[in-house]
């Protein structure tokens, strides 16, 4: 009885008719009872998603949840699989999980392709082929306190999904033998997506599954990299296939985008990439001399030219400002400038400098007129203090003769 | 105020001048007091000029008689065709001005939701785009695509004669 | 010339009786002894304000008061209208000039005793001058509707809330709502246009004419017949004069040389910016209420804190009626000490205000 209330009380969050299914479940009665790691799976299916919708236990595991002895409930005949292989855990799940029919009762826009998916992806074979080690179904979603994917405390909420990787693919022993790095998840971490999700809480920043897939999980082939990145990226993708660097890329099976920016450990470029100093990424395959050095070089140079004419704008115009010069329409003007050298950089990935100097110049020319009214409102200050001194005069003037006339009285 | 400064010292330097000239050394014409009194009254003179001259100035309306950012005009009628946007100034921030193709006008402020970018009209998908990341907001502003979190601010747009009036709100 | 002038003076003499007031001041006259330099400083109050009236009119010219169009409108004055900088940037610094010399009037006026018989309703009508200052610099400080002034209003009118009773409802008067908006703008805006001016005016009429009727005090280490006088016109007057056009000069450098900073226009959804601090003639009462614990003895620290200068002003403004009577010769009048103590504390205060 007592035990009957407690179960209660322990899945009191699933709908009624779920709870008094599994009171009347006798994997549940048993399993509680007998306390320790055997009562786990019932503790966990209070926030399990499919114990809300009314599955239960034997849904999934099979046996007779109406009998009490052991022999009956846990009877193979029934249906009985108790811990499935690993090998059959997505097959398992797969039975409902690919049943369009089936899903459509509980969720008509659930996908139902994922263990299709997933017999395409690395996992997928070698979980076939016997692999103990590699991630089937269960080692994601988790087994018994199954949680929707949106629901932020699920291991695959977006901001966890990294996290959950990682929890193989970082660890060195289990991925000795797979001639894979482990570093991706802390190169993540400190890459501008990795800050982007995780502590800029933008949640339409990529994490793994962004660009490896869900369930068919792989990594980009060095062909499809610039479509993956281009998802977001367009213009830089779009510019990039126009350029001599696709072709190039192509031929010497370089992956685009990956090549200079890296795949795990993506982070904020700066100009310092550009250009052909020793640390600037071009240098690194751009002999000097040749005709994509001396294009890296110009544009470089470009760019260079607007960020400074551009800083020395705004060092006049803040001058002014700190002057008290009201000069917010063209410290608004010089945010178009600055719109420039960012569409600037952006036009970097055609690899063909006149394309940027178009841009470049008309940058320049509104920093050159930005800053112009800086010197025209300093040059107002100048106006107006000498404005101020002219009256000083006339003001100290006055004072110094009433004091005269002052001191006259006085005698 | 120079203006009105070096007429004040000239009127002054003129006056000391002829004082000065038209000096007899006797009683009856010039004392001392005379000449502080008249360098006083010129100076008071010239004094109250450097402070009237800019309180006149100031009254004068200016030139452009108004300037006030909760309304602006965005655009003229014959600048913009059906299926097209511009970008203009709105207060200290870009906003967008659209002709929708059944040719309505619709203002949004054009800094993008996610992060702060400024949006384009794209003709050829008739909608407002974000270069950065490739958000996409539809002709109502809302964001229908992308990684934008949220719409774009509506502003009301209104034509007045041949001119096209945005305001906030 | 001389004819003419005393033809006109007859005409309005016939009409007005204006003679009464042209005796009085060619009779009057104001003590000399070394403490005299203090007299000046009521009358430089009173320029002062006259220069707020006169710049505040013209600013009336241009501005509105409207949360979505103050800040514009100011940002136009600064930068469109013909010395409106200048204009601008004198209100401003003006405002603050002048409850710096009302300060140095008040205390003057307390050290030296001249809230003493029969002059107790001038100093009444001074304390509550003073009050009425520093409710148009609140007011005034609001209607360029920039972020600074936006949140010292909020945080403000959140501490006149505090007050116990009438907190709530003072706080809503104010505010014109329950928070801070544009009816909050237009709402300080009839207040410093209109309804403190008015009451200024009673005021002012009040304080002045009791001057006039009673004359100068002078300290009682001085003796009022034996001292020598000077006539207020011209000797007085003239210095009035020199210390006036100094004040301008001073106006005119700090408007050309210090503008008057506009700010960024206040937007109530962004968060408040760190360090916010209210005007300088408030500064130490905020800062003593940083100081005091959340509760003392089960009541509220900051109720205390408002109760306290609640106090406090209700003392400025009986003083001529509870400070000790002239010492009897040999005992050291309390007066000085506790006035010292209160400027001592004001300066403390607010250097450690503005040290953090």
């Amino acid at each position: 009885m007592w035990q009957q209330l407690w179960l209660i009380m322990l899945i009191s969050p699933v709908p009624a008719q779920a709870a008094q299914k599994a009171v009347e479940s006798s994997c549940i009665r048993c399993h509680l009872a007998m306390g320790d790691q055997l009562a786990e799976p019932v503790k966990l299916s209070a926030q399990d998603i499919h114990f809300q919708h009314g599955l239960s236990c034997n849904n999934c595991h099979g046996g007779d949840p109406t009998k009490d002895a052991l022999e009956e409930a846990m009877n193979p005949r029934k249906g009985f699989v108790g811990h499935p292989p690993r090998k059959q855990i997505a097959t398992l799940c797969a039975s409902c999980h690919s049943n369009a029919e089936f899903m459509k009762k509980y969720n008509p826009r659930a996908r139902v392709d994922q263990y299709s998916e997933y017999l395409t992806s690395v996992h997928g074979k070698k979980n076939q082929a016997g692999d103990p080690n590699v991630a089937t179904c269960t080692d994601c979603h988790g087994v018994h306190g199954i949680r929707a994917v949106s629901d932020p405390n699920s291991p695959v909420y977006v901001t966890n999904v990294a996290a959950t990787c990682g929890r193989c693919h970082s660890d060195v022993k289990r991925m000795g033998s797979y001639d894979i790095p482990t570093d991706q998840q802390e190169q993540y971490s400190k890459s501008v997506h990795g800050d982007a999700l995780m502590k800029q809480r933008d949640l339409s920043a990529p994490t793994c599954n962004s660009c490896h897939g869900n369930h068919g999980a792989t990594p980009p082939g060095v062909d499809s990299v610039a479509n993956v990145c281009g998802q977001c990226h367009v213009t830089q993708e779009d510019l990039f296939n126009q350029s001599p660097h696709s072709k190039a890329f192509a031929e010497n099976k370089w992956p685009a985008c990956v090549t200079c920016h890296q795949n795990h450990l993506i982070v904020l470029p700066t100009d310092a990439m550009l250009g052909v100093e020793e640390t600037a990424t071009c240098a690194a395959c751009h002999d000097k001399g040749s005709a994509g050095y001396m294009a890296a070089q110009q544009m470089k140079s470009e760019i260079a030219g607007l960020q400074s004419r551009l800083a020395s704008a705004r060092e006049v115009l803040e001058r002014a400002q700190r002057a008290g010069m009201e000069v917010s329409s063209p410290i608004y003007q010089l945010s178009e400038g600055r719109d420039r050298l960012i569409l600037a950089r952006v036009q970097i990935h055609r690899f063909t400098p006149a394309i940027l100097q178009k841009t470049t110049a008309e940058g320049e020319s509104i920093a050159a007129a930005c800053e112009q009214s800086g010197w025209q409102a300093l040059a107002e200050l100048a106006y107006r203090r000498k404005g101020l001194a002219v009256s000083a005069a006339i003001l100290l003037c006055m004072i110094g003769l009433l004091l005269l006339k002052i001191r006259q009285l006085k005698t | 105020m120079p203006r009105s400064g070096t007429l004040g010292i000239l009127i002054n330097l003129i006056y000391s001048i002829d004082r000065v000239l038209t000096m007899l050394p006797t009683e009856q014409t010039m004392t001392r007091r005379n000449v502080l009194n008249y360098l006083l009254g010129t100076t008071a003179l010239a004094t109250l000029a450097a402070i009237l001259y800019p309180i006149i100035k100031f009254m004068i309306p200016p030139r452009i008689v108004e300037s006030s950012a909760s309304s602006v005009v965005a655009a003229k009628v014959s600048e913009l065709k059906p299926n097209s946007g511009k970008i203009f100034r709105f207060g200290s921030r870009p906003g967008i001005l659209i002709q929708t193709p059944a040719g309505e006008y619709r203002a949004f402020s054009a800094v993008c939701t996610h992060l702060d970018c400024t949006v384009q009209y794209r003709p050829d998908e008739k909608l407002i785009w974000c270069a950065c990341h490739n958000g996409r907001y539809d002709l109502t502003g809302k964001n229908i695509s992308g990684p934008p979190p949220r719409p774009l601010e509506a502003f009301s747009a209104n034509v007045r004669g041949d001119e096209i009036l945005v305001s906030r709100g | 010339m001389n004819a003419w002038i005393s033809k006109w003076g007859e005409w309005l003499e016939d009409r007005l009786g204006w003679r009464a007031a042209q005796r009085l001041l060619e009779h009057k006259e104001v003590p000399v002894h070394r403490h005299s330099i203090w007299y000046y400083f009521g009358g430089m109050t009173l320029f002062l304000f006259v220069v707020q009236v006169c710049t505040g009119i013209l600013l009336l010219l241009y501005y509105r008061p409207s949360a979505e169009t103050a800040f514009e409108s100011v940002q136009f004055i600064m930068t469109q209208v013909q010395f409106g900088w200048l204009i601008r940037s004198i209100h401003s610094w003006s405002a603050n000039l002048m409850i710096g010399t009302a300060f140095v009037h008040m205390f003057s006026a307390l050290f030296l005793r001249s809230f003493r018989r029969p002059r107790e309703l001038t100093w009444v009508s001074g304390a509550l001058l003073f009050f009425l200052l520093l409710c148009f610099g609140f007011s005034g400080y609001l209607l360029p509707w920039n972020k600074l002034a936006f949140f010292a209003t909020k945080v403000g009118t959140d501490i006149a809330g505090i007050v116990p009773l009438i907190g709530p409802f003072l706080l809503r008067f104010l505010r014109g709502g329950d928070e801070v908006t544009g009816a909050t703008l237009t709402r300080f805006f009839g207040f410093h246009v209109a309804i403190l001016p008015a009451i200024a005016t009673v005021l002012v009429s009040v304080h002045v004419y009791l001057v006039q009727k009673h004359g100068m005090s002078t300290p009682p280490s001085v003796d009022p017949d034996k001292a020598p006088k000077m006539k207020f016109i011209p000797d007085f007057l003239l210095r009035d004069l020199v210390g006036w056009l100094t004040a301008v000069t001073v106006l005119a450098v700090l408007a050309a040389i210090f503008p008057w900073e506009l700010g960024e226009k206040a937007d109530p959804f962004s968060p408040a910016p760190a360090g916010i601090k209210p005007e300088w003639y408030f500064v130490y009462m905020f800062q003593t209420l940083k100081y005091i614990p959340s509760k003392i003895l089960g009541i509220d620290g900051e109720v205390l804190g408002i109760m306290f200068f609640g106090l406090l002003g209700l003392l400025l403004i009986i003083t001529p009626f509870i400070s000790p009577r002239e010492p009897r010769t040999g005992r050291r009048s309390l007066l000085p000490v506790v006035g010292i103590l209160v400027l001592v504390y004001i300066i403390v205060l607010s250097a450690l205000a503005y040290r953090t």
